[in-house]
């Protein structure tokens, strides 16, 4: 609050209220004042000081609050001010006695257009707001200051009037120079949108303007077409001819449908069930001789007048008229009767009015059950009588429910609902709320939505400490595998932590090897691998262990291999290693590798002829062949010699090709006819069309036919 | 109720709104940052965007620059930047380094991520860790479908196969799920849904979640069926060597969602030539489906065709030859360069696989599939691996060889792991965990014939699961069960008979008449059989989870099918399919009368499968 307010004492405060909003302006003992537009978000405004009303004093003021813009209109001696956020106007009222020497009240309408003045000559000034135009005045003599003063106007109406309430004495002031007065006592007026509600420690009464409508149809001798129908109706229910004649009258004039219009919209005005059923009835009989008039109208006006008289009576005790039921909306109607927990009566409206579910009965039932949960019953007992009720009706969330019970210190209670509950998406946000994270997590798992899981995961990982945590993951599988893919980019550390915890040996020797290529150095590579094989083999995987511990040593060769001839071995596989050092001609060095790490002999003679021939070293590589006995055959040292364009040294190795690959072998250096003739000779249906598949237009033509023949002939057998 | 889209088997929905749709919401959040701005762009991203959105569309929505993103610090001088990722851990890392950077030498930006096709949690998570959440605002970009062609529809998350099947990591099936719903709710629900695997099934019954709660309206029309196939069922079929046209392409020059780069070798000029390949394309369309052994024929046969088309101008008078130029000309020029650049790329392949030795390496993965003489297989392999032909064909050879004789006998297992690793360095130790993992590369367990008992182990734990997800990757039962399979479906025709690949009889033409696809044959079977009444055996042994539905949100008897939507299948594969199996079921729709449309996680192929594992520096 502003420090006006804690410097000076509050000497009055006026609350306000408009459609969106309510708002207060209070006047402090300094004469000074301050407005709170809205009193949902509290800001308050100063307004500006008012000049001499510390020596003049106050005599009354009202708020004008109109358009978002709020005003404030106030009386010293003979001078009316208008303030505002940022100045302090001094306003003269048109049309009134100059001698006025104070005003002695003044009251704003209900919509804050009109205005009202009190004066100490007894005189009541009616105006516009704005205190630009007169609308009328009366003089009703009286000195004394009424104690209430108040409009009683319905909208759109053109007829100023104002309440005036005394002692024992109610007076009702208009344009005319009469005015209508009551003897009454003890009472106090509540000014509304269409009329001044008067109570009184006994009674409820309702004092408004007798609409337009209402007037024409039952003023006496009124030949308006409502009043013609309602008197036709009244003919044709005695049977009585005249039915016609003041049918016809109406129909005559073509204002049949005005006059159904007029009872319809009379009936909304009057209170009675019986006068409303009348006109009703009346407006139904005039409808019938209508060919195409919408029903509408009508059958909403009976719904809600139903509606109306349902609430209107004692036991709920809402004496709303029509116009102000239609300014609420029904919406506004069922919250009121769900705050007063009218539930039932509330449903039934909701079903009669046929209000869609979740605004309409879903809604109120979500308020029973918000309700029910704060009642002093065992948790079972309420859970189950909430989900009797609500079963599965659309527009339901269990977890509003749940979370209202939560709120109420009974968390069971909410956890039983939740179960109700079928979107587990709902579930996990209070569930987490609730510090359930471990059934939260359930729910989430359930739900099949990773999302989610990682909500709660992320959760889980802030709230408990770092060992529950890995525990409480172990149990869900789902869950680690998320959070594993989490650390594995987020955070690479826990990761390790999370392995270690579940004893995965076979993941953390993983995690090394990973680890150890992500370094440089080699010292440091060869520790992380050392890691490895000690988690490989842990996880009794023997292959793995083994493995890296060949690594291990390869590193270390390839390191020494390096400082040694400075050049870059490191992150080759075993394989490339011994491959340049053959290309290199150390010889020495692949031998020892080739013993060190037991490489096959196939591996190690296809390293060495492929080194050979890229080297070009055809000597050498005859001098190998010739070694001894080939483990991976002759027909490699033909494929590799023609790999690099030397035929000539292939032809070498031909002869020494096995007979099954001899064909081949030719087919590789280019000699077709000799393929040809072995394939003849071995009748292999195979190599036959693999040497046919070789033949091209160059080719003797009786070459090919010779083989045709041969490939028939295989064909046959 | 009144069927506005009656769908027969010549007719299918049009999914280039998929495509106008995803365009239309790109443009919508680009307006969100009104302005100039620069656009970085995830490398996966890339090439979908491109055939969603090309630059001058994004160019009229005010994007001045096109980026990558990438760990590296940015030199825009635009004051905002948006950032178009798919919600990877990794890439949003990278955009709060950027942030950060920024917020260290005070420049002042307006930063915008958009996540496709979906946000994350983590994601925020980490925006909130790196303390810039504050800082950049989040929207989704709901761009699931990337229509290929006609009957081809990708998702294109490529990384759903390792997420899923070896990280057990479910985030893409809730995406994979609502794409789902989304799809249906724009072409109609379908009237069964059949399916087999645990995530075929978990993303089945969230699907069905969505329906239930139904925040979308729903098209109250049915149309045609669904079969979802999880990829680990089978994997023999991926990674066998594809010999189908476009199959081949795809292996050999990699197709990136849908059109395909021939470097300057192949088209013998200086600069590499984009090609669409899609229906579109009249030569290539007749010879995608075909073996490879027919394309040249039929390539020569066009050209000649063409020849004659070309010849008609002698003796035109100059009427004719105006009406030539202007209708006929320009058709025949487009066929002509297409023409010329489909037989240069036949020609390419033809060199390289001749080079490579392909009919032995056919051989050898023949020889796997029917089981006939394992050892040489074996020495084969091993010599492919210790003559270092290639890290990743060795490693299929491997897979190939576990998958087909139910695990390694455990020294093979052993000798040839180490000789792999000999060859290719000592990080495939993790490769090989990932296969083991995966089940694609195990070791015979002794006592394997307790297959029995196993299997009703197996069923237990299928059982307690029930569609809802439990522990994700049981490596326990993980066991290919191909050899029986194969002989159950008689998935290897007979041999003693010349395969005719010109008319081939079955689907076992894509893999030269060797090997029929299981996935393809199940989904045949299933179709056959309307469910798996007579296949429990099968199913059992593909280690269960197998579904088959009525679906349809409205009651069984409100929607009578009509006899012809029924013959329009939608396939959806998880985890990926192969171009192969594509052309098995164009052929199977043809063969039977049924529209096969193909819904994937991503095209894929051998090699894709395998560097997706592969954890080793490469």
């Amino acid at each position: 609050m502003g420090s006006e307010l804690s410097q000076n004492s509050v000497t009055e405060a006026k609350i306000f209220h408009s459609a969106y909003r309510t708002g207060v302006a209070i006047l402090t003992k300094a004469y000074r004042f301050s407005v709170v537009t809205n009193i949902e978000d509290q800001k308050i405004w100063r307004l500006p000081d008012v000049p001499g009303l510390q020596t003049s004093g106050l005599s009354c003021w009202t708020v004008i609050s109109q358009d978002r813009q709020t005003k404030l209109v106030l009386a010293s001696g003979r001078n009316i001010y208008v303030l505002d956020s940022d100045s302090c106007t001094s306003v003269t009222v048109p049309g009134l006695d100059p001698d006025i020497s104070s005003y002695l009240h003044m009251s704003a309408s209900f919509n804050y257009k009109y205005l009202a003045l009190y004066t100490n000559t007894g005189c009541i000034w009616m105006g516009t707001s704005n205190l630009k135009e007169k609308l009328g005045e009366f003089d009703c003599k009286f000195h004394a200051p009424p104690k209430q003063m108040v409009w009683c106007r319905r909208p759109r109406s053109q007829q100023p009037s104002v309440v005036l309430m005394w002692d024992s004495l109610l007076l009702v002031a208009g344009k005319s120079n009469e005015s209508i007065q009551y003897p009454y006592d003890e009472l106090y007026l509540v000014p509304e949108l269409d009329g001044v509600r008067i109570i009184g420690s006994k009674s409820h009464e309702f004092l408004h303007e007798v609409p337009a409508t209402c007037e024409e149809i039952f003023k006496i001798a009124s030949m308006a077409p409502g009043a013609l129908l309602l008197e036709a109706h009244k003919e044709y229910k005695k049977e009585s001819q005249k039915a016609d004649e003041y049918l016809r009258e109406i129909k005559d004039q073509n204002l049949l449908p005005t006059a159904v219009e007029q009872c319809i919209e009379a009936a909304g005005f009057e209170y009675e069930p019986e006068t409303q059923k009348m006109l009703l009835r009346a407006a139904s009989f005039g409808k019938s001789f209508l060919s195409n008039f919408s029903p509408e109208r009508f059958v909403t006006m009976c719904r809600e007048l139903r509606v109306l008289n349902a609430v209107r009576d004692y036991t709920v005790g809402m004496p709303l008229t029509y116009v102000q039921f239609r300014q609420l909306t029904v919406q506004v109607l069922i919250d009121r009767l769900v705050f007063r927990r009218l539930y039932p009566l509330a449903i039934e409206i909701c079903k009669h009015l046929k209000i869609r579910e979740f605004q309409g009965v879903s809604h109120v039932l979500k308020h029973w059950a918000c309700f029910k949960v704060q009642q002093k019953e065992p948790d079972e007992d309420i859970a189950h009588a909430i989900n009797q009720k609500l079963g599965d009706t659309a527009g339901i969330s269990y977890s509003e429910i749940a979370a209202k019970a939560y709120e109420c210190g009974r968390p069971e209670l909410a956890i039983m609902l939740l179960d109700f509950e079928p979107q587990s998406g709902e579930q996990v946000p209070l569930l987490l709320k609730m510090k359930r994270g471990q059934l939260a997590l359930n729910k989430a798992i359930e739900s099949g939505d990773t999302d989610l899981v990682y909500t709660v995961v992320m959760y889980l990982k802030n709230e408990m400490n770092r060992r529950d945590f890995f525990l409480t993951l172990r149990k869900h599988p789902v869950a680690l595998s998320l959070y594993r893919q989490f650390c594995k980019h987020q955070e690479q550390d826990t990761l390790k932590d999370l392995y270690n915890q579940e004893d995965d040996h076979q993941e953390l020797a993983n995690f090394y090897v990973q680890e150890s290529y992500q370094e440089a150095k080699v010292e440091v590579r060869v520790a992380e691998l050392q890691k490895a094989v000690d988690e490989y083999s842990k996880a009794r995987n023997e292959f793995a262990a083994k493995a890296t511990e060949e690594q291990i040593k390869l590193l270390k060769f390839q390191r020494k291999l390096q400082d040694e001839t400075d050049k870059p071995y490191v992150d080759r596989s075993l394989h490339d290693t011994v491959y340049s050092l053959l290309l290199e001609g150390s010889h020495r060095h692949a031998e020892q590798l080739y013993k060190d790490f037991k490489i096959p002999d196939k591996r190690y003679w296809w390293l060495k002829i492929s080194a050979l021939a890229e080297k070009n070293d055809w000597e050498e590589l005859e001098k190998f062949s010739k070694s001894k006995k080939s483990p991976i055959g002759y027909l490699a040292f033909v494929e590799v010699c023609v790999k690099h364009q030397n035929k000539y040294e292939a032809k070498k190795y031909v002869s020494k090709v096995t007979p099954e690959l001899k064909v081949k072998a030719h087919l590789l250096v280019g000699e077709v006819e000799q393929a040809a003739d072995i394939a003849i000779e071995r009748k292999n249906e195979n190599d036959l069309n693999l040497v046919l598949s070789r033949c091209n237009q160059s080719t003797d033509r009786s070459l090919v036919e010779r083989l045709n023949k041969a490939r028939s002939g295989a064909n046959k057998k | 109720m009144a069927f506005h889209s009656r769908i027969d088997s010549s007719e299918t929905p049009k999914f280039s709104d998929l495509k106008r749709l995803a365009c239309d919401q790109l443009i919508y959040l680009l307006e969100q940052l009104p302005g100039r701005k620069d656009l970085f762009i995830e490398a996966d991203l890339m090439s979908p965007l491109d055939r969603i959105a090309n630059v001058s569309i994004l160019k009229q929505h005010e994007v001045d620059k096109l980026y990558r993103l990438d760990n590296k610090p940015v030199i825009s001088s635009c004051n905002q930047l948006c950032f178009l990722i798919r919600p990877h851990i990794q890439a949003v890392k990278w955009i709060s380094d950027i942030v950060n950077s920024d917020k260290i030498t005070g420049k002042c930006r307006k930063y915008k991520i958009i996540f496709c096709p979906q946000k994350f949690y983590v994601c925020e998570a980490v925006l909130e860790e790196q303390g810039v959440f504050g800082d950049v605002t989040c929207d989704e970009w709901e761009f699931y479908f990337l229509p290929l062609d006609d009957d081809i529809i990708s998702l294109e998350l490529p990384e759903f196969f390792r997420d899923y099947f070896l990280d057990g990591d479910q985030r893409w099936v809730s995406a994979t799920a609502k794409a789902l719903h989304y799809f249906h709710s724009l072409f109609g629900l379908p009237l069964k849904v059949y399916g087999i695997g645990k995530c075929a099934k978990i993303t089945y019954e969230m699907w069905r979640q969505f329906i239930e709660e139904g925040e979308k309206k729903l098209s109250t029309d049915k149309t045609g069926n669904l079969f979802i196939f999880d990829r680990d069922v089978d994997f023999v079929t991926p990674l066998c060597s594809q010999v189908v046209y476009e199959g081949l392409l795809d292996d050999v020059f990699r197709i990136k969602c849908g059109s395909v780069e021939l470097c300057s070798d192949v088209t013998a000029s200086d600069k590499t030539i984009k090609v669409l390949l899609n229906s579109q394309d009249k030569v290539f369309n007749e010879i995608r489906n075909e073996h490879f052994s027919n394309v040249f024929g039929f390539l020569s046969q066009k050209a000649k065709n063409l020849q004659t088309a070309y010849d008609k101008r002698q003796g035109m008078d100059i009427k004719q030859m105006k009406n030539f130029v202007s209708e006929e000309l320009k058709g025949l020029k487009q066929e002509h360069r297409l023409l010329s650049l489909h037989i240069s790329a036949s020609e390419y392949i033809m060199k390289r696989k001749t080079k490579l030795d392909f009919q032995e390496l056919l051989k050898a993965e023949h020889s796997l599939l029917d089981g006939f003489n394992v050892r040489e297989s074996i020495s084969y392999i091993e010599e492919h691996i210790i003559r270092q032909i290639s890290m990743i064909e060795s490693l299929r050879l491997l897979c190939l060889l576990s998958l087909t004789e139910n695990g390694l006998v455990s020294k093979d297992y052993r000798s040839l792991k180490s000789q792999y690793l000999q060859s290719y360095g000592i990080e495939h130790v993790l490769t090989f965990a990932n296969l083991r993992q995966m089940g694609l590369l195990v070791e015979q367990q002794p006592g394997e014939t307790f297959t029995a008992m196993e299997s009703t182990v197996g069923k237990l734990v299928a059982d307690k699961a029930v569609g809802k997800l439990t522990d994700a990757f049981s490596s326990l039962a993980k066991k290919s069960n191909f050899r029986a399979l194969s002989k159950k479906l008689t998935l290897i025709p007979k041999s003693n008979e010349e395969y005719d690949l010109h008319s081939p009889p079955d689907m076992a033409y894509i893999f030269s008449g060797a090997y029929i696809p299981l996935s393809c044959k199940l989904i045949e079977q299933v179709l056959e059989r309307d469910g798996w009444n007579g296949l429990e055996e099968v199913a059992r042994m593909l280690n269960g989870n197998e579904f088959a539905v009525t679906a349809g949100g409205g009651g069984a008897g409100e929607a009578k099918p009509k006899p012809q939507s029924s013959r329009l299948m939608f396939v959806i594969f998880l985890g990926g399919c192969t171009f192969s199996e594509i052309s098995a079921l164009r052929f199977l729709g043809k063969q039977k009368g049924y529209k096969f449309i193909i819904i994937t996680t991503a095209i894929t192929n051998s090699s894709r499968l395998l560097e997706s594992l592969n954890d080793g520096h490469s």
